[in-house]
Protein backbone atom coordinates (compact mmCIF):
# COMPACT_ATOMS: atom_id res chain seq x y z
CA UNK A 1 0.00 0.00 0.00
CA UNK A 2 2.85 2.13 0.84
CA UNK A 3 4.50 1.55 -2.89
CA UNK A 4 1.42 2.73 -4.72
CA UNK A 5 1.14 5.60 -2.61
CA UNK A 6 4.58 6.41 -3.37
CA UNK A 7 4.05 6.02 -7.20
CA UNK A 8 1.70 8.58 -7.11
CA UNK A 9 4.03 11.80 -5.88
CA UNK A 10 5.48 14.18 -8.22
CA UNK A 11 9.37 13.02 -9.20
CA UNK A 12 10.57 15.72 -7.34
CA UNK A 13 9.34 13.88 -3.95
CA UNK A 14 10.25 10.94 -4.98
CA UNK A 15 13.79 11.86 -5.09
CA UNK A 16 13.09 13.59 -1.46
CA UNK A 17 12.06 10.95 -0.02
CA UNK A 18 14.76 8.80 -1.43
CA UNK A 19 17.45 11.06 0.11
CA UNK A 20 15.50 11.45 3.45
CA UNK A 21 15.29 7.36 3.42
CA UNK A 22 19.94 7.27 2.82
CA UNK A 23 20.33 10.31 5.05
CA UNK A 24 17.87 9.00 8.24
CA UNK A 25 20.46 7.87 11.16
CA UNK A 26 20.79 4.37 11.04
CA UNK A 27 19.67 3.12 14.61
CA UNK A 28 22.38 1.08 16.69
CA UNK A 29 19.54 -1.36 17.33
CA UNK A 30 22.14 -4.19 18.82
CA UNK A 31 23.67 -1.69 21.20
CA UNK A 32 19.78 -0.32 22.30
CA UNK A 33 18.86 -3.71 22.51
CA UNK A 34 21.79 -4.48 24.86
CA UNK A 35 20.81 -1.40 27.02
CA UNK A 36 17.46 -2.02 27.63
CA UNK A 37 18.27 -5.75 28.31
CA UNK A 38 20.50 -4.27 31.01
CA UNK A 39 18.61 -1.73 32.75
CA UNK A 40 15.12 -3.90 32.16
CA UNK A 41 16.70 -6.81 33.84
CA UNK A 42 17.89 -4.45 36.58
CA UNK A 43 14.80 -2.90 37.38
CA UNK A 44 13.01 -6.82 37.20
CA UNK A 45 15.92 -7.42 39.31
CA UNK A 46 15.50 -4.83 41.83
CA UNK A 47 11.63 -5.72 42.12
CA UNK A 48 12.20 -9.45 42.69
CA UNK A 49 14.79 -8.05 45.61
CA UNK A 50 11.32 -6.60 47.19
CA UNK A 51 9.07 -9.22 46.01
CA UNK A 52 11.32 -11.42 48.02
CA UNK A 53 11.43 -9.16 51.12
CA UNK A 54 7.34 -8.71 50.94
CA UNK A 55 7.25 -12.91 51.09
CA UNK A 56 9.39 -13.43 53.97
CA UNK A 57 8.75 -10.22 55.99
CA UNK A 58 5.08 -10.19 55.65
CA UNK A 59 3.37 -12.92 54.73
CA UNK A 60 2.71 -12.45 51.15
CA UNK A 61 3.11 -15.84 48.96
CA UNK A 62 3.99 -15.31 45.35
CA UNK A 63 1.00 -14.65 43.90
CA UNK A 64 0.05 -11.72 45.83
CA UNK A 65 3.59 -10.35 46.69
CA UNK A 66 3.62 -8.39 43.06
CA UNK A 67 0.77 -6.04 44.01
CA UNK A 68 2.93 -4.40 46.71
CA UNK A 69 6.41 -4.95 44.62
CA UNK A 70 4.15 -3.09 42.01
CA UNK A 71 3.07 -0.24 44.19
CA UNK A 72 6.87 0.28 46.16
CA UNK A 73 8.21 0.37 42.76
CA UNK A 74 6.17 3.37 42.11
CA UNK A 75 6.62 5.18 44.80
CA UNK A 76 10.35 5.17 44.10
CA UNK A 77 9.28 6.27 40.59
CA UNK A 78 7.88 9.20 42.07
CA UNK A 79 10.85 10.28 43.33
CA UNK A 80 13.02 9.40 40.67
CA UNK A 81 10.71 11.27 38.47
CA UNK A 82 11.22 14.25 40.54
CA UNK A 83 14.24 14.72 41.14
CA UNK A 84 14.74 14.18 37.07
CA UNK A 85 16.58 10.78 37.17
CA UNK A 86 14.42 8.82 35.73
CA UNK A 87 14.57 10.84 32.51
CA UNK A 88 18.01 10.62 32.25
CA UNK A 89 17.80 6.72 32.72
CA UNK A 90 15.45 6.89 29.71
CA UNK A 91 16.99 8.67 27.45
CA UNK A 92 20.17 5.95 28.16
CA UNK A 93 18.01 2.94 28.28
CA UNK A 94 14.87 3.17 25.82
CA UNK A 95 12.73 0.46 26.30
CA UNK A 96 14.76 -1.36 29.57
CA UNK A 97 13.14 1.90 31.65
CA UNK A 98 9.18 2.06 29.56
CA UNK A 99 8.95 -1.62 29.57
CA UNK A 100 8.87 -2.62 33.39
CA UNK A 101 5.94 -1.17 35.61
CA UNK A 102 8.34 1.82 36.47
CA UNK A 103 8.11 3.24 32.69
CA UNK A 104 3.76 3.13 33.27
CA UNK A 105 4.44 5.01 36.15
CA UNK A 106 6.85 7.45 35.00
CA UNK A 107 4.72 8.26 32.41
CA UNK A 108 1.50 9.41 34.81
CA UNK A 109 3.60 10.93 37.29
CA UNK A 110 5.58 13.17 34.99
CA UNK A 111 2.74 13.98 33.16
CA UNK A 112 1.26 15.05 36.47
CA UNK A 113 4.11 17.41 37.63
CA UNK A 114 4.41 18.95 34.12
CA UNK A 115 0.78 20.39 33.66
CA UNK A 116 0.37 21.11 37.73
CA UNK A 117 1.15 25.04 36.47
CA UNK A 118 -2.32 25.07 34.72
CA UNK A 119 -4.06 23.95 37.52
CA UNK A 120 -5.12 20.74 40.01
CA UNK A 121 -8.32 19.80 38.03
CA UNK A 122 -7.87 21.27 34.29
CA UNK A 123 -3.87 20.45 34.03
CA UNK A 124 -2.74 17.61 36.37
CA UNK A 125 -6.28 16.00 36.49
CA UNK A 126 -6.57 16.03 32.44
CA UNK A 127 -3.06 15.54 31.33
CA UNK A 128 -2.04 12.85 33.92
CA UNK A 129 -3.63 10.05 31.87
CA UNK A 130 -2.97 11.25 28.08
CA UNK A 131 0.16 8.85 28.17
CA UNK A 132 -0.88 6.06 30.16
CA UNK A 133 -5.08 6.31 28.65
CA UNK A 134 -4.29 3.96 25.40
CA UNK A 135 -2.57 1.08 27.70
CA UNK A 136 -5.71 1.19 29.95
CA UNK A 137 -8.03 1.52 27.45
CA UNK A 138 -6.70 -1.16 25.49
CA UNK A 139 -5.44 -3.23 27.80
CA UNK A 140 -9.10 -3.58 29.55
CA UNK A 141 -10.83 -3.67 26.11
CA UNK A 142 -8.63 -6.92 24.84
CA UNK A 143 -8.37 -8.32 28.14
CA UNK A 144 -12.81 -7.98 28.08
CA UNK A 145 -13.01 -9.92 25.12
CA UNK A 146 -10.31 -12.37 25.69
CA UNK A 147 -12.04 -13.36 29.02
CA UNK A 148 -15.42 -13.30 27.30
CA UNK A 149 -14.33 -15.78 24.99
CA UNK A 150 -12.79 -17.90 27.70
CA UNK A 151 -15.44 -18.28 29.52
CA UNK A 152 -18.20 -18.58 26.84
CA UNK A 153 -15.75 -21.88 25.45
CA UNK A 154 -15.30 -23.22 29.07
CA UNK A 155 -19.28 -22.92 29.13
CA UNK A 156 -19.88 -24.57 26.35
CA UNK A 157 -17.62 -27.24 26.97
CA UNK A 158 -18.64 -27.97 30.45
CA UNK A 159 -22.37 -28.68 29.25
CA UNK B 1 18.15 -18.42 40.79
CA UNK B 2 15.42 -16.95 40.87
CA UNK B 3 17.17 -13.37 40.76
CA UNK B 4 19.04 -14.53 37.77
CA UNK B 5 15.50 -15.57 35.71
CA UNK B 6 13.74 -12.74 37.04
CA UNK B 7 16.89 -10.62 35.62
CA UNK B 8 16.84 -12.79 31.95
CA UNK B 9 12.82 -12.83 31.25
CA UNK B 10 12.37 -9.23 32.68
CA UNK B 11 15.35 -7.81 30.64
CA UNK B 12 14.12 -9.80 27.30
CA UNK B 13 10.98 -8.55 27.33
CA UNK B 14 12.32 -5.18 27.58
CA UNK B 15 14.16 -6.25 24.25
CA UNK B 16 11.33 -7.45 22.72
CA UNK B 17 9.55 -3.48 23.21
CA UNK B 18 13.23 -2.41 22.34
CA UNK B 19 12.71 -4.10 19.07
CA UNK B 20 9.67 -2.75 18.62
CA UNK B 21 10.82 0.81 18.56
CA UNK B 22 13.47 0.43 16.54
CA UNK B 23 12.70 -2.31 14.22
CA UNK B 24 9.32 -1.51 13.87
CA UNK B 25 9.32 2.24 14.45
CA UNK B 26 6.51 2.03 16.81
CA UNK B 27 5.72 4.68 19.07
CA UNK B 28 5.79 4.22 22.99
CA UNK B 29 2.38 4.03 23.08
CA UNK B 30 1.64 1.82 20.68
CA UNK B 31 4.56 -0.37 22.02
CA UNK B 32 3.14 -0.99 25.69
CA UNK B 33 -0.72 -1.07 24.27
CA UNK B 34 0.83 -3.97 22.14
CA UNK B 35 2.96 -5.65 25.44
CA UNK B 36 -0.36 -5.26 27.51
CA UNK B 37 -2.43 -6.86 24.91
CA UNK B 38 0.26 -9.91 24.23
CA UNK B 39 -0.07 -10.14 28.60
CA UNK B 40 -3.88 -10.45 28.19
CA UNK B 41 -3.16 -13.51 25.51
CA UNK B 42 -1.07 -15.24 27.18
CA UNK B 43 -2.79 -15.62 30.54
CA UNK B 44 -5.89 -16.44 28.53
CA UNK B 45 -4.07 -19.36 27.43
CA UNK B 46 -2.93 -20.08 30.72
CA UNK B 47 0.74 -19.27 29.92
CA UNK B 48 1.61 -16.42 31.89
CA UNK B 49 1.42 -18.02 35.48
CA UNK B 50 4.10 -20.52 34.72
CA UNK B 51 6.04 -17.71 33.58
CA UNK B 52 5.32 -15.69 36.96
CA UNK B 53 6.19 -19.29 39.04
CA UNK B 54 9.60 -19.58 36.56
CA UNK B 55 10.66 -15.91 36.90
CA UNK B 56 8.88 -13.92 39.52
CA UNK B 57 9.36 -10.04 39.06
CA UNK B 58 11.06 -11.19 36.02
CA UNK B 59 7.26 -11.57 35.00
CA UNK B 60 5.63 -8.86 36.97
CA UNK B 61 7.60 -6.16 36.79
CA UNK B 62 7.33 -5.49 32.99
CA UNK B 63 4.18 -4.06 31.48
CA UNK B 64 2.81 -7.45 30.02
CA UNK B 65 1.82 -8.38 33.58
CA UNK B 66 -1.01 -5.57 33.60
CA UNK B 67 -2.23 -7.82 31.34
CA UNK B 68 -2.00 -10.63 32.25
CA UNK B 69 -3.67 -9.28 35.84
CA UNK B 70 -6.46 -7.73 33.88
CA UNK B 71 -7.76 -10.75 32.23
CA UNK B 72 -6.86 -13.05 35.75
CA UNK B 73 -9.11 -10.68 37.54
CA UNK B 74 -12.42 -11.30 34.99
CA UNK B 75 -11.91 -14.96 34.77
CA UNK B 76 -11.94 -15.18 38.48
CA UNK B 77 -14.47 -13.13 39.06
CA UNK B 78 -16.42 -14.86 35.97
CA UNK B 79 -15.89 -18.42 37.65
CA UNK B 80 -17.65 -17.04 41.21
CA UNK B 81 -20.61 -15.10 39.36
CA UNK B 82 -20.89 -16.12 35.33
CA UNK B 83 -20.70 -13.67 32.26
CA UNK B 84 -20.98 -10.76 34.68
CA UNK B 85 -18.09 -10.98 36.56
CA UNK B 86 -16.08 -10.35 33.62
CA UNK B 87 -17.11 -6.63 33.94
CA UNK B 88 -17.09 -6.68 37.86
CA UNK B 89 -13.48 -8.40 38.05
CA UNK B 90 -11.78 -6.77 35.46
CA UNK B 91 -9.83 -4.07 37.98
CA UNK B 92 -9.92 -6.65 40.48
CA UNK B 93 -6.02 -7.85 40.73
CA UNK B 94 -4.71 -4.48 39.02
CA UNK B 95 -5.75 -1.76 40.99
CA UNK B 96 -3.05 -1.86 43.11
CA UNK B 97 -0.81 -0.73 40.07
CA UNK B 98 -3.17 2.15 38.38
CA UNK B 99 -4.33 3.28 41.95
CA UNK B 100 -0.43 3.65 43.30
CA UNK B 101 0.14 5.24 39.73
CA UNK B 102 -2.74 7.54 40.17
CA UNK B 103 -2.36 8.37 43.96
CA UNK B 104 1.31 8.84 43.76
CA UNK B 105 0.50 11.29 40.57
CA UNK B 106 -1.04 13.59 42.56
CA UNK B 107 1.61 13.55 45.74
CA UNK B 108 4.14 13.81 42.99
CA UNK B 109 2.74 17.39 41.41
CA UNK B 110 1.80 18.67 44.89
CA UNK B 111 5.74 18.16 45.97
CA UNK B 112 7.74 18.72 42.69
CA UNK B 113 7.85 21.28 40.43
CA UNK B 114 8.08 21.04 36.72
CA UNK B 115 11.57 21.71 35.26
CA UNK B 116 12.88 24.12 32.49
Amino acid sequence: MADQKKKQLPPEAQQYQALQAKRETKRPVIKNCIKAFLIGGFICLIGQLITTFYIYFFNFTEQTAGNPTVATLIIVTMFLTGFGIYDHLGQFAGAGTAVPVTGFANAVISSAIEHRTEGFILGVGTNMLKLAGPVIVYGVFASFIIALLKTLFTKLIGT
Amino acid sequence: MIFFWAFVVGGLICVLGQIMFDVFKLTPAHTLTTLVIIGALLDGFGLYEPLIHFAGAGATVPITSFGNSLVHGAMAEAEKHGIIGVITGIFEVTSAGISAAIIFGVIGAIIFKPKG
